[in-house]
């Protein structure tokens, strides 16, 4: 593999917005001068179902055109996720993989319950941030803002100024301002080990 | 000239090049993984950023046909469509090619049923490759968006007169945000330029009335046949001027293939479409533990480039080609079948293998590839192997 | 058979003569064959519209416009003309299908 190329698995369920995460990350990297390609992996179209998004990073050109079976950055939006095989969200993790989760819980617990013994983990509770923060329970844009304080990928910053400007087009400021305090509280309530 | 660095779909960047070409008609029905494509177009349209008549048909047939009347008119016209959508437009695929108008149509490409399956493969442009069209290949968002604006200048050259096929893969390219860099709209549209509406026959001119598709028997319909191949001997002479104005214009520089790292290979892998970038990555980690190995990567499929092929191929040991589809009952896949007799007559041939793989969007990671490759070179070192191999499948 | 070279045909292989069916002369075989009594003939041109091919011969030039006959060489003896002619003057119908004694 090309060097200097983060590779981020997002898995959520249809609906907490793993696809536009994946994307969304993929597209604000740009301003850093990054390459970038972000994609999900369709499959029935339902809310609920498990999804799995994919976010590449890189300071040259991406070619690969796989999923992410290695990945360097494992990002949880739904914790029920974490027992379910089929999900399989430790799947070719490494010592050196950082898992993100959204959750009540502590990082303790989740690395019993994922059963890994290396790696990070950091847990934060996105889905309460959300629902405080712009009144739905959708805990992909405070996982972002979670990422940036872990990630060498994106700034808090670029984070914030990206969303402002790509929300722009379809919400209100009201909308917008609710995602930049979801993503601020987000980088500073993270817990780590 | 200055660039614009963006993140966009495959399908959003096909849509903006085609906004930037101002095309007079577009007929569309749905079908995934297209439709997000004319979704974003007809977002242009709404917007009034781009003055298209949009017709929304009731099939693929329709489309294609719709397709046709307008481009026999002289309009500019598009239509986009995938996997089952292309086999329901068959007949009229062929027509638009006989009848010589200059259509574009993305093929975004995605497996035949049955079973259903949204997911990429080639089996359906393939079943199209004798319809008489020109057929470019991509590999990336860039690769589509740079050939859906380069494709009316070949379309419409008045040497060419040829509808052109782009084929991007589904859901890989064309639901995947990548970078790239795309021109700014008048830019663009320096370089695609308005069709001369003046060129040819309309069917709109009352002064010069003329039939369109009459019933053309064993008198005439070889010669018409005839001067189809003709125009596809042409075309490709064309096509390699518009890939060198463009490499001028934007530093992208395309040719009827590409060669990576083919220089000293002693093993070459031949491959369309994203899993070409897959392959480069896993090329530059065997290179670094010795193994001589490149790829072949074809952007134009129709025509075929035959001489060229058997000449940069020629040099080789093994030559490992892989299909996205299978030609059930065949031998081999259809990119592989081609490649071998092009290399028929070298007076010294590689060996030549070929790989079943991906179809129905079966992920092609970099293990697979590297799998590939120690087959190559155990072929190389004598071993028997069977022709025709099958990668990544539960046997 | 055609002597015409690909290279001397039209791309696409549409035509760009209007009308050239006039060339292509259809009229060398018929088992009945239309008869105008002119007498009869209201000039409503129903035989011009429904001949499927060029058959009726009508003088456009005048004031009113005038059914003038048959050409045979393109008439096919199919009898539409005759099945379509109203009987309006005397009740009696302005084309006849009779044998062609040829």
């Amino acid at each position: 593999m090309a060097a200097a190329t983060t590779e981020i698995r997002w898995h959520g369920r249809g609906g907490q917005g793993a696809k536009t995460a994946a994307i969304f990350l993929a597209e604000a990297v740009l301003d850093q001068g990054k390459h970038s390609q972000g994609f999900p992996e369709y499959g029935p179209e339902r809310r609920g179902a498990p999804v799995r998004g994919f976010t590449r990073i890189s300071d040259a050109p991406i070619r690969l055109h796989c999923s992410i079976a290695e990945p360097d950055y494992v990002i949880v939006l739904d914790p029920t996720l974490l027992d379910s095989q089929a999900a399989g969200v430790p799947d070719g993790a490494s010592d050196d993989t950082v898992f993100l989760i959204n959750t009540v819980e502590t990082p303790a617990n989740i690395r019993k319950r994922l059963g890994i013994k290396g790696g990070k983990v950091h847990t934060v509770d996105a889905s309460l941030i959300a629902q405080e923060c712009f009144g739905r329970p959708i805990p992909n844009m405070p996982m972002i803002g979670a990422l940036a304080a872990v990630a060498d990928v994106i700034t808090l910053e670029n984070l914030v100024a990206s969303l402002v400007v790509r929300f722009k087009k379809k919400f209100s400021q009201a909308v917008i301002d609710g995602n930049v305090t979801a993503v601020e509280r987000a980088y500073k309530e993270l817990v780590s080990e | 000239m200055k660039q614009i660095y963006v993140g966009l779909t495959g399908n959003e960047a096909v849509a903006t090049a085609f906004k930037q070409a101002r095309p007079h008609v577009a007929p569309a029905f749905p079908i995934t993984p297209q439709t997000e494509m004319m979704h974003k177009f007809a977002d242009f349209v709404a917007d009034g950023v781009v003055d298209t008549e949009m017709i929304l048909v009731e099939s693929e047939h329709s489309a294609m046909s719709a397709a046709i009347g307008s481009a026999a008119t002289g309009a500019r016209t598009f239509t986009a469509t995938s996997s089952a959508g292309f086999a329901l437009m068959w007949e009229v695929v062929y027509i638009a090619a006989s009848l010589r108008l200059p259509i574009c149509m993305p093929v975004v490409n995605r497996a035949l049923s049955g079973n259903i399956n949204i997911h990429n493969d080639h089996s359906d442009a393939m079943g199209g490759r004798d319809a008489g069209w020109i057929q470019l290949w991509c590999e990336n968002t860039q690769e589509a968006y740079d050939h859906a604006l380069m494709c009316w200048r070949i379309a419409e050259h008045k040497d060419v007169r040829l509808p052109v096929m782009i084929n991007y893969d589904g859901f890989i390219i064309s639901h995947t945000a990548e970078s790239l860099h795309i021109l700014p709209d008048e830019d663009a549209w320096k370089f695609v330029g308005p069709k001369d509406l003046k060129a040819g026959y309309s069917l709109l001119d009352m002064d010069r009335p003329i039939t369109v598709g009459p019933l053309d028997l064993t008198d005439y319909y070889f010669e018409h046949k005839v001067s189809q191949i003709e125009a596809l001997k042409r075309a490709p002479k064309y096509i390699a001027e518009v890939y060198k104005e463009f490499g001028q214009l934007t530093g992208r520089h395309y040719s009827f293939f590409e060669e990576y790292r083919t220089d000293d290979a002693d093993l070459v892998i031949v491959a369309l479409g994203s899993t070409a970038g897959t392959a480069k990555d896993v090329i530059d980690a065997q290179r670094e533990k010795g193994v001589k190995v490149g790829l072949l990567k074809i952007h134009m499929f129709r025509p075929f480039p035959a001489a060229e092929l058997a000449k940069a191929l020629s040099k080789a040991k093994v030559v490992g080609v892989m299909d996205k589809s299978a030609s059930f009952g065949g031998w081999g896949g259809p990119l592989f079948n081609e490649i071998r007799s092009a290399l028929y007559d070298l007076p010294a041939r590689p060996k030549i293998h070929n790989w079943i793989y991906g179809l129905g969007g079966r992920d092609t990671d970099t293990k697979q590839i590297v799998s590939l490759i120690e087959q190559l070179q155990a072929i190389a070192k004598g071993r028997e192997a069977e022709t025709v191999n099958l990668l990544g499948v539960r046997l | 058979m055609s002597t015409i070279p690909t290279s001397g045909l039209n791309e696409g292989g549409i035509i760009t003569e209007a009308g050239n069916a006039a060339e292509f002369k259809t009229g060398d075989w018929r088992s009945n064959v239309p008869q105008w009594v002119p007498e009869n003939c209201i000039h409503c041109m129903f035989c011009w519209i429904y001949c499927p091919d060029t058959a009726v011969a009508i003088d456009s030039t005048g004031e009113k416009t005038v059914m003038t006959g048959f050409v045979f060489e393109h008439c096919k003896g199919c009898g539409i003309c005759a099945q379509h002619c109203p009987p309006a003057a005397k009740g009696k119908a302005a084309i006849v299908m009779v044998r062609d004694e040829k």
